[in-house]
């Protein structure tokens, strides 16, 4: 049985007190009633309400959310196919700049992917809006999703799909009734990791985006440029707790599902 | 049918917008700015058939290229992005390796919660994360306050706007990035390892350089390259931390295309940052090839 | 007589259900099947054994349609299966990692084949319900894989594969998950299932054991060939090669030369200065040719005297003894250092078993104990 030992339980608390600090610092000024932020002058919900009555934030956290919801759904249907094609296709024309395709966005630098891209969309001359960021986000996202699929698809025991075709499935049927429920985690999550990514993305956002649609990531950085502000203390407080409710309830749902998982193998194996 | 389908789709999408893009990056790189829209020259005209592109080709040179080797504010802003780069891997490194530790040594129904401490800040917006240190690290910043009020220092520290506190950004946003891979290799550790380390006559500390350090390190390297590859590019850091003291070649490009609307040096700019990085992006995928087949 | 026993194999008008016909099949420059004849006949149990890597798995993809063959064509009741995918044949495989659907119950996963039949609800049901008496499962029918144990997954999967009656089922090392007991048990279970449902069954394996007690005949493969094709009686009792012999059971092998001696004797001059062993062969050799003697161990008789009348006998020191419990095999070394494997029955009790360590015993064998292998 492993124990804690000075030495780890110290290098842990320092390391996470570091990591959550400036988050819970953001949080508690969130609530300060002054307008200087190092100041604190009372506890006061009042950015709170600036903030649902600032109509600029408001609609540019809408544009934020249909890109997200949109770019994150295609590029999850985009990435699971690049990833099924990966690991299954075999040999085919133009593989290796396939493969390369799908993994050089991972390590481009945002700026030269933003830059690329709006200068593709300037030349066809297409108007910088909500599609153009939709089309970007989903570009970088996919090869997120295809990562995290294709990982679940190496380990993904073949002879299901052997079996299904065996017992007389068409290959499509044997993707939809076999393979697809059976990474369905994965397709989640690659799709969880799309949506965040979207919501998150500054630099990609700002080169593609047009005076049309300005998402919340451009807003809170125009913002922040200047310094401090107390309401965007508010609406930083507002995202980490849907972030923390979502990944903790997540975390729990799957930490229950492989509990009662692991009971059940027990108990089977001792009937 | 189907297979060609499932090929595809994913290709075309890869095709048009990521290396139709980067091949117009490439172009107009080797383009002259001009006073017009597109403001740059020469644009290729298709009415004219072969000429035309023959034309257009022959207008192409190097000179952005040239001109990112005069002006010194180029190669400052590499090398000076570099340098941030690499210390701020070696100190994420020493701060993220204890901790992996800790974690890896952790009872067993530990783990899993420290495990969701260190992914939450992942899923948490990057740019409120930057921001969190700005009402830390300013001069009135609350780390002043509490060094003040303690005694430590009689004067405020400058800290914000200076490149410490873009060291202080990176290590804090990087940090996970760090920790999975050098916890990921140090769970797989045997701990009869360090047993027959001790049994064969090591000291704690000789059995921890001689055993644990060889058999994490793959995951450290994996760590320093997620660390440094996306740091050397990184735009949000300086400009929030930095301040105009910090010279890093995102921040450059970005003013260069915002600000001075130069598209060709900003394009050269973004060819060579990419050149730069495709040397430690090779380095990686060779260092997770061979943790792969080690694994196998 | 003749007619009770099951042997389609002898009988030039019985036309067999499977036919591989001079099949290759090659992955790159491996080949994996090397221009490969043979013959599965209706209501077999046919078994395909070797080591990793003979080939043997390939065979029985090829027949379930995962792998074409590379030259050479495989007939399934006369019809050419190349060109019908798997989904398309009267076939079914039950694998080795079993591949039941985690995400479906036990009574889905059987019902999986079924639904893709054009059955009729109802049918689906009464058919799956068969399966389930048929391998004992009722009780789990609503259970995921994961809540049953390994030897009831098993069952599942043979159901799943029998629910479509298949002319043909293959089965990748059906038993190769569970433990000793539990797969001899099932092995019996296996052949009652075969019997009962008609259904002709090609088992592959690397278990002796197990082959030689599920199958009416046992196919012995190595390097992408067949080594010989037998019943598991002629196989251990008549191996055709020194391949065969060593990998059936436990076997000395005495290489030397041969003479012929009357009708169907030879003596096989095995060391200068011995005298030769004896045995009988309908094998033809020609004198001074190679020849090999395979003898089981427990073919040979262990005594403390020269036996009277044996057609082979030799002297030699007992350098080991395994004692296994119910047999003791002696390790016996001959003149010429050859080492010589015993195999003794205790029916008596330990304290009055006559021989220990360094003891000079006689060992002999008779003229038939032996097979002669020119190979």
């Amino acid at each position: 049985m492993r124990r804690f030992t000075w030495f780890n339980a110290t290098s842990l608390t320092l390391g996470f007190v570091f990591l959550y600090m400036p988050m819970v610092i953001l949080v508690i000024y969130s609530f300060n009633a002054s307008k200087l932020v190092t100041v604190w002058a009372g506890f006061s919900t009042k950015w709170y309400g600036e903030l649902v009555q600032n109509e600029a934030f408001l609609d540019a956290a809408w544009v934020t959310f249909r890109v997200a919801v949109f770019s994150s759904t295609i590029a999850t249907v985009l990435g699971t196919m690049a990833a099924y094609v990966l690991v299954r296709s075999g040999r085919f024309f133009g593989r290796t700049l396939f493969s390369g395709m799908i993994y050089a966005p991972l390590v481009m630098p945002e700026v030269i992917t933003g830059l690329s891209l709006l200068l593709l969309f300037i030349g066809i001359g297409l108007d910088r809006g909500i599609l153009t960021i939709v089309l970007a986000h989903t570009t970088f996202s996919m090869c997120y999703v295809s990562v995290v699929v294709s990982s679940r698809l190496v380990s993904f025991d073949k002879s299901l799909e052997e079996a299904a075709l065996d017992l007389g499935c068409t290959p499509m049927q044997s993707f939809r009734l076999v393979t697809l429920p059976i990474i369905a985690p994965a397709v989640i999550s690659g799709w969880l990791l799309a949506f965040t990514l979207s919501l998150d993305d500054l630099v990609i956002a700002s080169f593609t985006s047009g005076p049309s649609a300005t998402t919340l990531p451009i807003k809170i950085f125009s913002a922040v440029r200047l310094g401090v502000s107390p309401e965007i203390n508010a609406l930083s407080t507002i995202m980490i707790a849907i972030v923390t409710v979502g990944v903790i309830s997540a975390s729990l749902i799957s930490k229950r599902s492989v509990v009662r998982q692991k009971q059940e193998e027990q108990e089977a194996a001792q009937s | 049918m189907r297979r060609f389908f499932l090929i595809s789709a994913p290709y075309i999408w890869l095709l048009a917008l990521f290396l139709v893009p980067f091949v117009i990056v490439l172009k107009i790189s080797l383009s002259d700015t001009a006073l017009a829209i597109p403001p740059y020259n020469p644009t290729l005209d298709l009415t004219q058939g072969w000429a035309g592109f023959k034309d257009f080709l022959s207008k192409l040179d190097f000179e952005n290229f040239v001109w990112l080797t005069q002006d010194d504010l180029y190669w400052k802003a590499y090398l000076s992005s570099l340098k941030i780069a690499a210390l701020s891997t070696v100190l994420t490194l020493m701060v993220g390796y204890p901790i992996a530790y800790g974690m890896a040594q952790a009872p067993d129904e530990w783990r899993p919660t420290l495990m969701m401490l260190v992914i939450l800040p992942f899923w948490t917006s990057f740019l409120i994360r930057v921001y969190s240190w700005m009402g830390i690290l300013g001069n009135e910043g609350l780390l002043n306050q509490l060094l003040l009020w303690l005694g430590v220092i009689s004067e405020p520290l400058h800290i914000m706007n200076t490149p410490t506190a873009v060291y202080i950004g990176i290590v804090y946003t990087y940090l996970p990035f760090m920790i999975l891979p050098i916890y990921a290799a140090l769970e797989k550790l045997d701990s009869s390892l360090l047993e027959a380390a001790e049994d064969l006559g090591c000291s704690r500390l000789s059995a921890f350089w001689l055993v644990t350090i060889p058999l994490s390190k793959n995951g450290i390297i994996a760590g320093c390259f997620l660390v440094f590859i996306p740091a050397l590019g990184e735009f949000v850091i300086p400009s929030l931390l930095g301040g105009s003291g910090t010279l890093m070649i995102g921040k450059v490009l970005w003013e260069e295309f915002f600000s001075n609307r130069d598209w060709p040096v900003a394009s050269a700019v973004a060819v060579v940052l990419l050149l730069i990085l495709i040397i430690p992006i090779i380095l990686f995928q060779r260092n997770e090839q061979k943790a792969r087949e080690a694994d196998q | 007589m003749p007619q009770t026993v099951f042997a389609p194999w002898e009988n030039p008008e019985e036309k067999p259900l499977i036919q591989f016909k001079n099949v290759t099949k090659r992955f790159g420059t491996f080949t994996a099947i090397d221009n490969l004849t043979q013959d599965i006949y209706e209501r077999e149990f046919f078994a395909l054994l070797g080591p990793s890597g003979c080939g043997k798995t390939t065979m029985m993809r090829m027949l379930a349609g995962f792998e074409q063959p590379t030259e050479g064509q495989i007939l399934l009741a006369g019809q050419d299966m190349a060109n019908v995918p798997p989904n398309e044949r009267a076939v079914n495989m039950m694998f080795q990692s079993y591949a039941l659907f985690p995400h479906l119950s036990v009574w889905e996963n059987i019902a999986f084949g079924l639904k893709r039949m054009k059955m009729s609800k109802g049918e689906i049901d009464t058919r799956v319900h068969e399966m389930l008496r048929l391998t004992r499962l009722e009780r789990f029918a609503r259970r995921k894989p994961h809540q049953i144990s390994g030897g009831q997954r098993q069952r599942v999967a043979l159901a799943r594969s029998l629910a479509r009656a298949p002319k043909l089922l293959l089965l990748d090392e059906p038993l190769g998950a569970l433990d000793k007991k539990l797969r001899q048990d099932t092995q019996f279970e296996l052949m009652d299932i075969q019997e009962k449902t008609g259904t002709t069954f090609v088992i592959v394996t690397h278990d002796q054991e197990e082959a030689m007690t599920v199958a009416s005949r046992v196919a012995v493969m190595d390097e992408g060939k067949i080594i010989q094709v037998a019943t598991p009686d002629k196989i251990y009792e008549e191996p055709n090669s020194r391949y065969v012999a060593d990998f059936i059971g436990d076997v000395n092998i005495i290489e030397g030369t041969a003479r012929k001696v009357g009708e169907d004797g030879y003596d096989i001059a095995w060391a200068e200065g011995q005298e030769p062993f004896h045995a009988k062969t309908n094998r033809e050799l020609s004198d001074g040719q190679k020849a090999y003697i395979a003898i089981r161990p427990e073919k040979i008789a262990v005594a403390a005297e020269k036996p009277e009348g044996a057609y082979n006998s030799i002297k030699g020191k007992i350098v080991d003894i395994a004692y296994i419990g119910n047999m003791s095999t002696y390790h016996v070394e001959i003149p010429g250092g050859l080492m010589i494997k015993a195999q003794t029955a205790n029916t008596r009790r330990l304290a009055r078993r006559g021989f220990t360590w360094e003891d000079e015993v006689w060992l002999s064998w008779t003229l038939t104990a032996g097979s002669v292998l020119e190979e």
